[in-house]
């Protein structure tokens, strides 16, 4: 008997962890590891724009999934610049990937960022250091004319320095078509450099500039924005080039992902865009958690009225299994959809089948003339291999569906099986020990005799 | 004792009765599928002066951007959903645009979508390889854990068997629904019909549990009345069960008021009775079915399977 107040001092415990968790606040650290513990709503919840895309190659084309992931990179640092918070690209499959921007509603504007071409070009900055990322105006493709290693007159380098550098037109000395390949290395002092090798003209014109440019600066610009302005420490005659800097090993793959294909490995084309207006979203959420409030109310008084005392105790359980529920979602965190939220009922109604199950076990053993305790011990023990099978048929059926979702970009179906599998491991948990806990203590505690039958739901 | 395994020609009959008409409307006109499925476009729109333009405003606008299959729904709440053939990125830049133009008023999008042709039909035939998959797995895991008692193999197949049932069920109920209320077969639908499934074979397991433990106990007993038996000890379990998880989605349906979202409710509802009511009277017949060997006798005796 002694275990059971054990347990039940460790479920108050969790449901104290739990409620910490859920309460609103800064968020939470430990180390490196942080969560805001917002919720997080899906796009059908709040609005937003998805599309999907699909390399533009014959369907007999098989593709390299690192191609496939160095694309997602690429489009993932592409519409960071369109300062949407959360959009984020996912690999679907092996020739999809999805982006998802909420709150935004214009497709045109992320479609247009996709179709970039990615040019790369090596830029003469002259002595002006300019920062990372500003976006500067660059000769090459503006007047037709084609690259050349001699600076035009109106872009001198000596008198560079007093104008905005964001309004001069700087000179282009070459593009990425002279790159012949890009590597990332160590740089001998704990971080990282990027190794890059030019083509037989590349290394010709990159040997005359940096000849008669030493100490100045050589800008890589990504669709006339600067990667990186490094300054020339000595003439390159080799065409092989590094750039150093402060590069963690991530940040180099990534430039160097950016570096080899300026453009996207894969020409991709859009196959699906959805935009759902932020009406419909708030509008379905409001109705989806009414519905969720009333259905819990009703299901609460159902169980207290008809198993009275163990239906109560199962109300509790059922409120703990809200409250971890809830706190996992944000702890994770799992993104709330429409379809995600049908998952997260249904879970419900599993953790209330395996109460009932047990319950009317409970009654059935009571029936055949067995005291409180060995009722109980029987109903769990009898109830427990339908529990746990009709769990496991469940999950397996949930596994699958997640690979479906996954493989096609179906996020909705994704949610839906998540939240499903999720839902019923907790359920099984408070079903098995946090109900049982629960009316052991309450059993132990009130030591009923038959004239409290009723108070179980079963009459004398 | 009720017996409910002496009628399960009744109850048979009573499943053909609801699931035929459905397919032969399915048959005729095929099933209602949404863009989803076999691509297009879907825009959703809302007007800020509340007056609904005609039909014929907005076909005009479409016709005169090449989009000759346009179909307008006007919903309750003053929302026009208008449908059409997959748009190329320029011409959905241009369309609300011009419907502005058109109509002279402001619009508010809800929702526009657009879904290319093969990508459709492609998830639509993975959805199908999905349940397919889900179906032998549920087999091979139920003659797995109902390994201790003769046949276990059946009671997967039968389970599986009633889980089609229940699914031909929602199928046919959409096919109707398509017909007489406009409703889709989207991606919300999807939803509901794999809850459907996972639901059915999650009350199987448990109708066939007490089966399985009966027949460890009652070792002489004729199979039809131990599943009989089985059948009534669970029955309570199955109405409430069944009882709150229909309540929910009956409250879900009578508060979600948007037309997309009842028609999941409603679907939900009935596959969720269905996955308890095949429970009781597909899968546990069907298994008195094949230990009795009953299909020998459906030709030669047709008179007294009848009677």
């Amino acid at each position: 008997m002694r275990r059971h107040y054990i347990t039940l001092a460790l479920i108050v415990l969790l449901l104290a962890l739990v409620i910490w968790l859920n309460l609103p606040g800064p968020g939470i650290s430990i180390g490196s590891f942080y969560r805001s513990m917002q919720p997080v709503l899906g796009l059908d919840l709040r609005g937003g724009v998805q599309v999907l895309l699909e390399a533009d190659l014959p369907e007999s084309t098989t593709i390299d999934p690192q191609a496939m992931e160095d694309a997602r990179q690429i489009l993932e640092n592409r519409t960071n610049a369109l300062g949407v918070a959360e959009n984020q690209f996912q690999v679907a499959g092996e020739r999809r990937i999805v982006g998802e921007f909420p709150g935004l509603s214009d497709p045109e504007r992320i479609i247009s960022v996709i179709r970039e071409t990615g040019l790369l070009e090596f830029v003469d900055l002259g002595d002006t250091p300019i920062p990372d990322g500003t976006v500067i105006k660059t000769d090459f493709g503006q007047t037709g004319q084609d690259v050349s290693p001699t600076p035009t007159p109106q872009t001198d380098s000596t008198t560079s320095g007093t104008e905005d550098p964001t309004s001069k037109i700087w000179h282009t000395i070459m593009t990425g078509k002279e790159l012949k390949s890009v590597g990332v290395s160590t740089d001998g002092k704990g971080g990282y450099e990027i190794n890059f090798v030019l083509t037989t003209n590349g290394a010709q014109i990159f040997k005359d500039y940096t000849t008669n440019n030493v100490n100045k600066h050589l800008a890589i610009v990504l669709d006339k924005k600067i990667i990186s302005a490094p300054r020339i420490e000595s003439p390159i005659p080799d065409g092989q080039g590094r750039i150093t800097g402060q590069f963690t090993y991530d940040s180099a793959n990534a430039l160097a992902i950016q570096m080899r294909y300026g453009a996207l490995p894969i020409p991709f084309k859009v196959v699906e865009s959805r935009v759902i207006g932020p009406t419909l979203g708030e509008d379905s959420l409001k109705k989806s958690l009414q519905a969720g409030y009333i259905g819990f109310a009703i299901v609460i008084l159902f169980m207290a009225i008809y198993y009275r005392l163990p239906g109560i105790m199962a109300n509790l359980s059922i409120g703990v299994y809200a409250l971890i529920a809830l706190a996992l979602f944000k702890l994770i965190p799992v993104t709330l959809t429409l379809p995600g939220i049908a998952g997260f009922l249904l879970s419900t109604g599993s953790a209330l089948d395996a109460n009932i199950l047990i319950f009317e076990r409970f009654k059935e053993e009571i029936r055949s003339g067995r005291t409180f305790f060995q009722a109980l011990d029987l109903a769990w023990k009898r109830a427990l291999p339908s529990i746990r099978d009709s769990n496991i048929a469940t999950l397996i059926t949930c596994i699958i569906l997640y690979w479906f979702g996954s493989q096609f970009g179906a996020t909705i179906v994704k949610g839906f099986a998540f939240t499903l599998a999720l839902g019923i491991g907790i359920s099984l948990f408070c079903a098995l020990v946090v109900t049982r806990t629960l009316l052991y203590v309450l059993v132990d505690q009130m030591k009923p005799q038959a004239k409290h039958l009723k108070w179980f739901g079963l009459v004398e | 004792m009720l017996d409910i395994l002496g009628k399960r020609y009744v109850f048979f009959g009573i499943s053909l009765l609801l699931i035929v008409p459905g397919l032969i409307v399915m048959a005729i006109f095929g099933l209602p599928l949404s863009i989803d499925f076999k691509g297009g476009t879907l825009l959703e729109i809302q007007f800020a002066s509340g007056n609904l333009p005609s039909t014929d405003q907005i076909l005009s606008v479409y016709n005169d951007l090449g989009l000759t299959d346009a179909q307008v729904t006007t919903t309750s709440n003053g929302v026009m959903i208008i449908r059409s053939s997959f748009m190329s990125d320029e011409l959905r830049s241009t369309v609300v645009n011009e419907l502005e133009k058109k109509v002279n008023d402001q619009i508010t999008v809800r929702r526009f979508d657009s879904v290319g042709p093969t990508i459709g039909r492609e998830v639509a035939g993975r959805a199908a390889i999905a349940v397919g998959a889900a179906a032998i797995a549920v087999i091979i895991y139920i003659t797995f854990a109902f390994r201790g008692i003769p046949n276990a193999f059946r009671y997967g197949v039968c389970a599986v068997i009633a889980m089609l049932h229940d699914v031909l069920v929602v199928i046919s109920l959409v096919s109707i629904g398509g017909q007489l209320f406009g409703w889709q077969v989207d991606a919300l639908f999807l939803t509901a019909l794999l809850s459907v499934i996972g639901f059915s074979v999650q009350d199987k397991v448990v109708v066939f549990d007490r089966i399985r433990e009966n027949s460890m106990i009652y070792r002489k007993l004729d199979f039809e009345k131990l599943a009989n038996h089985s059948i009534v000890q669970t029955l309570q379990r199955s109405i409430n069960t069944q009882l709150m998880t229909v309540e929910y989605m009956l409250l879900a349906l009578a508060l979600f008021g948007g037309v997309t979202l009842r028609e999941f409710a409603v679907i939900l509802l009935v596959g969720l009775f269905m996955g308890t009511y095949s429970s009781i009277f597909i899968a546990a017949p069907t298994l008195v079915i094949w230990e009795n060997g009953e299909w020998r006798r459906w030709f030669h005796r047709k008179n007294q399977a009848a009677a």
